[in-house]
């Protein structure tokens, strides 16, 4: 049986390696294990290190097991691609890039040993995390090691509090105000209702921000209400007291999954005002067997749309798709984009991968100053000093179950 | 007032749901005195069975629900007999983590199928939902049909152990398994029956579960199944008729206490509520006073 069993799994495991020598795209299959990720890329490196001698290594950390495990498995497989193109294109400054993509499950401290696993293997630059509360624990070590971190997804504040760190997505805050603006501005409502995550720094942190321009903008929030991570299955109640609040519009900044529920919520209790969500929003048309009359209407902030005629856009969504089969998510865009910031950056500073992370820091955040990217999630965008990006927002709109720009 | 009406009849719904939960944990630990914490799991295996034959297949319901029920009736069967059953003479402590094993063992295999991308469940029940005072009141056609089926289920499951057979000898181990045995009730047939009972009503519950709150990932299971686990410790584990007040007040101790205290705290009050029964009723409400033997 033992036999059997072990027989079993060094068949996998030549498969796996089997399955990546044979084309590179195939090497983030979306189900594979972590275990099995880093021998992958590791293999595909080690023909390519043959050739060129020294390598760029670009680590990644993010969720690929437990319930936000589909956004780390997205910004797995957009970096993929990402570095894939970049690798066939000739590399960054002429060296080639090794990309080790490491599982937190969404926790702080396994993020952290993930960044020490990944310290390990020679990481120069972290692309990550991708979720804001283990990135704000993550961020602290790389600030202490004076590594250069993008983080294509972490919305929260602290995920970029200090300057080796930057962001490819919106800002919780931002994302708040501009929704607020953007309702205010479009009168869209005058009352409004809100239910957020509070046990959530991304939604507690949108909301806050939203309240204080909705102040700004005359709008009047007629009910808030919260629900937590361990309570999100049960609606009725947050839905019933924005209805008997008689709430125009009903803004929720929180994830697609949540939405889904509330949206089916207001459905039963027959409750229909306008809805208007953030980018936590993308995805809800993907829920499998989600009957997407209910999200009709649904207005959101949307950094990516994957209809956008936009010829970047297209080419990033028939990779993505060719590769793996399903349309790619904000997370797999913003994730794209990290990493040819990161390549922006290493060519900013004509950086070789020779450097000591320190002094690639260095040398990458005064290039940040200077680069004006271009990428699948805006145009023209450029970061301060801060790390924020600069760009602007988009605003989209389900229509007859396609999200449309509006 | 109708707004007072309408959260308590939220509240009834859930807590509905959390009885039929309960029972399954009551069951288990009244007769094998065991935590089944992979109970909630079972309720997730449970909906995702429906939904791959209900939604994936194009089966009717009603036949998707009973191959659901056999599935999971298979299932408890046999995670008894292969991680509990060589586990009978061990410590309390070595069943209770193997328990936890076999819960994350469960949700990672669910994972592995099913992967981690939430699927919109269809509701079952296609029965049009009650509207009241001009559509102020609604009650949703799940509400109806999780109260009715909970409703059933204990009378039917009370009558069982009442007036059946195996209910009885079910009755005898929980009393004394030994002198059960010694009578002549083959103990491991009835502890596997009472895996199979709870087992069945676990994917009955998470129809109902999935029916009411459509959303199913590998995670639906857990934190419902803590919350009736705390649902038959307040009724008094091990007590039927306990698990399903218990899962009632549960349900309606958390909707009220989310509509007008705060809807942050529903769960900080649930627990409150349930740290003062146990102080003053340390057996939960109709749990029966066990003299410690010394």
């Amino acid at each position: 049986m033992k036999k059997a069993l072990s027989l079993l799994l060094v068949g996998a495991m030549t498969l796996s390696l089997a399955a990546c020598g044979s084309s590179s795209s195939d090497s983030a299959a979306t189900d594979s294990t972590t275990a099995e990720e880093s021998t992958t890329s590791e293999s595909t490196d080690a023909a390519s290190e043959e050739s060129t001698g020294a390598t760029f290594k670009i680590g990644g950390i993010g969720p690929l097991t437990g319930s936000a495990a589909v956004y780390g498995t997205a910004v797995q497989n957009g970096a993929q691609i990402a570095i894939d193109e970049i690798n066939a294109a000739g590399g960054i400054n002429g060296y080639q890039v090794e990309f080790n993509f490491q599982d937190d499950e969404n926790d702080a401290e396994r993020s952290v040993n993930a960044y020490n696993t990944l310290k390990d293997w020679g990481m120069q630059v972290l692309m990550g995390t991708v979720t804001s509360t283990p990135c704000v624990a993550v961020v602290e070590n790389t600030q202490a090691d004076n590594m250069f971190q993008i983080t294509p997804s972490g919305t929260a504040v602290e995920c970029i509090q200090y300057p080796n760190a930057y962001r490819m997505c919106f800002s919780d805050p931002n994302q708040g105000t501009e929704s607020a603006k953007y309702i205010g501005e479009n009168g869209l409502a005058q009352t409004i209702a809100v239910i957020y995550d509070s046990s959530d720094v991304y939604s507690s942190g949108i909301y806050e921000a939203f309240a204080e321009e909705a102040a700004n903008q005359g709008l009047e929030i007629v009910s808030a209400e919260a629900f937590t991570a361990d309570n999100n299955t049960d609606f009725s109640v947050q839905v019933q007291k924005a209805k008997d609040a008689g709430a125009e519009l009903l803004f929720m900044p929180f994830y697609y999954t949540e939405a889904s529920l509330v949206l089916a919520e207001c459905n039963s209790q027959g409750y229909e005002p306008i809805f208007f969500g953030c980018d936590g929003m993308d995805g809800i048309l993907a829920v499998e067997n989600f009957d997407t009359t209910l999200a009709e209407d649904l207005m959101y902030l949307a950094p990516f749309v994957a209809s956008s005629e936009d010829e970047q856009v297209q080419s990033f969504v028939s990779a993505y798709e060719a590769a793996y089969g399903e349309t790619p998510n904000q997370f797999a865009a913003d994730a794209y984009d990290s990493i040819y910031v990161i390549k922006a950056a290493l060519e900013g500073a004509n950086a070789t991968p020779d450097m000591s992370v320190s002094d690639l820091c260095d040398a990458m955040t005064a290039a940040m100053a200077e680069v004006t990217y271009s990428g699948v999630t805006g145009k023209d965008i450029t970061w301060g000093e801060d790390g924020e990006p600069n760009k602007a927002p988009l605003v989209v709109q389900i229509q007859d179950g396609v999200a449309v720009e509006l | 007032m109708i707004g007072f009406i309408s959260y308590l009849v939220n509240g009834i719904s859930l807590g509905s749901v959390y009885a039929i939960i309960a029972l399954g944990y009551t069951m288990v630990y009244g007769i094998a005195k065991m935590l089944n914490f992979a109970h909630g799991d079972v309720i997730m295996i449970g909906a995702f069975v429906v939904f791959s034959t209900v939604s994936g297949m194009g089966l009717p319901p009603v036949i998707g629900i009973l191959i659901s029920v056999v599935v999971c009736t298979v299932l408890g069967m046999l995670i008894e007999r292969i991680a509990y059953k060589p586990l009978r003479h061990a410590s309390k402590l070595a069943v209770l983590i193997t328990a936890i094993g076999v819960s994350y063992f469960l949700q990672n295999v669910a994972l592995l199928i099913y992967g981690a991308n939430t699927k919109s469940f269809t509701s079952v029940v296609t029965m049009e939902p009650i509207r009241l005072a001009d559509g102020a009141l609604v009650i949703s056609g799940e509400t109806i049909v999780t109260v009715i089926a909970c409703i059933i289920i204990m009378i039917g499951l009370s009558a069982f152990i009442k007036y059946s057979k195996s209910g009885r000898a079910m009755l005898a181990v929980s009393e004394d398994s030994g002198a059960a045995q010694l009578m002549g009730v083959n103990v491991n047939s009835t502890i596997a029956l009472t895996f199979a009972i709870g087992s069945a009503l676990a994917a009955i519950a998470g129809v109902l579960l999935c029916s009411s709150y459509p959303s199913l990932t590998p995670y639906t299971g857990s934190m419902p199944g803590i919350k009736a686990f705390v649902a038959a410790v307040f009724g008094g584990i091990g007590s039927i008729p306990g698990a399903f007040i218990g899962g009632i007040l549960l349900g309606v101790i958390e909707i009220l206490g989310r509509a007008y205290i705060s809807s942050q705290l529903s769960d900080a009050i649930v627990f409150a509520v349930l740290i003062v029964v146990l102080l003053v009723k340390p057996t939960g409400i109709l749990g029966k006073q066990i003299q410690e033997k010394v």
